[in-house]
């Protein structure tokens, strides 16, 4: 027999964040999240690419190749910010047992290994003005190509099983263990003689010029809130094929 | 303005091949992203919808 709503509720009864672990009380939540990102995501695009190619000014050693870094460095950052979150929702997942944050995971696989091939691809893309090359086995490129097929080993993983609990447990275990990479790639330009910078940006301070500095975090933040959007839409969709035999799922598809 | 013409914009200072394959190639991934999550929403409806009439 289909779990109704308040059934699936009861069984979190009690504090407020279990009662939003269930899928069908978060079901609405994610909609809410997804619209709000998607206004952000759109407005800040606007406002960080107009300072970034209308306001900011011709740098003075690279010219105007510079103008990727607003793109490479925000969807390298979200690449490791996302992989984290994964390592994260898969944590609580196999600590609790809770569906929901194995779906959060999986809502977030896809668009993290979109982000690592993006900053993989517009970072040869700078490289070859700057460096000369479009790629180098150095140690920042490499971890990147790694955090790249952690992604894609995690999405084959999850979707290997029939049993979708066994899929979930399996690709946990690739999600945590794999974490170990991310602040590889990150001290990766101070632990080893790179071709790649150092950070232009870290907690208290940074080396770039202001304006320059304003539209990169503005896209930064921009991205953000894509990521955050394209995985509410992912999660709802996983959310629908998961409980589709759910009461409270087949009411609102025939709405 | 910081561009003396709008020809001056798309060449990116002779690099606009580096710049513009780096945004195009983003734009391209929104697009196919945003394809694909449309698509696995309307399968997911289709076979919710299956599973009520079974």
């Amino acid at each position: 027999m289909p779990r109704t709503e308040q059934q699936s509720n009861d069984r979190f009864n009690g504090k407020w964040f279990w009662r939003y672990a269930s899928p069908a009380a978060f079901y609405p939540v994610a909609g809410t999240i997804e619209k709000l990102c998607w206004f952000l995501a759109i407005s800040l695009t606007i406002i960080g690419l107009y300072i970034g190619f209308f306001r900011a000014p011709t740098d003075a050693t690279q010219g105007e190749v510079y103008r990727v870094i607003y793109i490479h460095v925000p969807a390298a950052w979200m690449a490791m910010v996302i992989y984290l979150a994964m390592a994260f929702w898969c944590a609580i997942g196999l600590a609790f047992g809770t569906r929901l944050s194995f779906m959060m995971s999986h809502a977030l696989a896809p668009t993290g290994a979109i982000m690592a091939a993006i900053s993989l691809w517009t970072g040869a893309l700078w490289g070859r003005p700057t460096w000369g090359t479009y790629w180098v086995w150095d140690a920042r490129l490499t971890s990147t190509l790694i955090l790249f097929f952690l992604y894609v080993g995690y999405i084959a993983l999850a979707a290997a099983f029939d049993d979708k609990k066994k899929g979930d447990r399996a690709s946990a275990l690739i999600a945590l263990v794999g974490a170990v990479n991310v602040p590889i790639i990150y001290f990766s330009v101070q632990w080893w003689n790179t071709l790649h910078q150092g950070a232009s940006v870290r907690p208290g301070g940074s080396s770039m010029a202001t304006i320059m500095l304003t539209a990169m975090m503005i896209m930064a933040f921009a991205f953000w809130a894509y990521c955050i959007a394209v995985a509410m839409n992912r999660l709802r969709t996983q959310i629908i094929e998961r409980e589709r035999s759910a009461a409270w799922i087949q009411s609102s598809v025939r709405k | 303005m910081i561009w003396e013409s709008w020809s001056a914009f798309w060449s990116m200072g002779g690099r606009g091949f580096f710049v513009w394959g780096s945004y195009g190639a983003l734009l391209i991934a929104v697009i196919a992203e945003l394809i694909a999550l449309k698509r696995a929403r309307n399968r997911a409806l289709a076979s919710a919808e299956d599973s009520h009439d079974a």
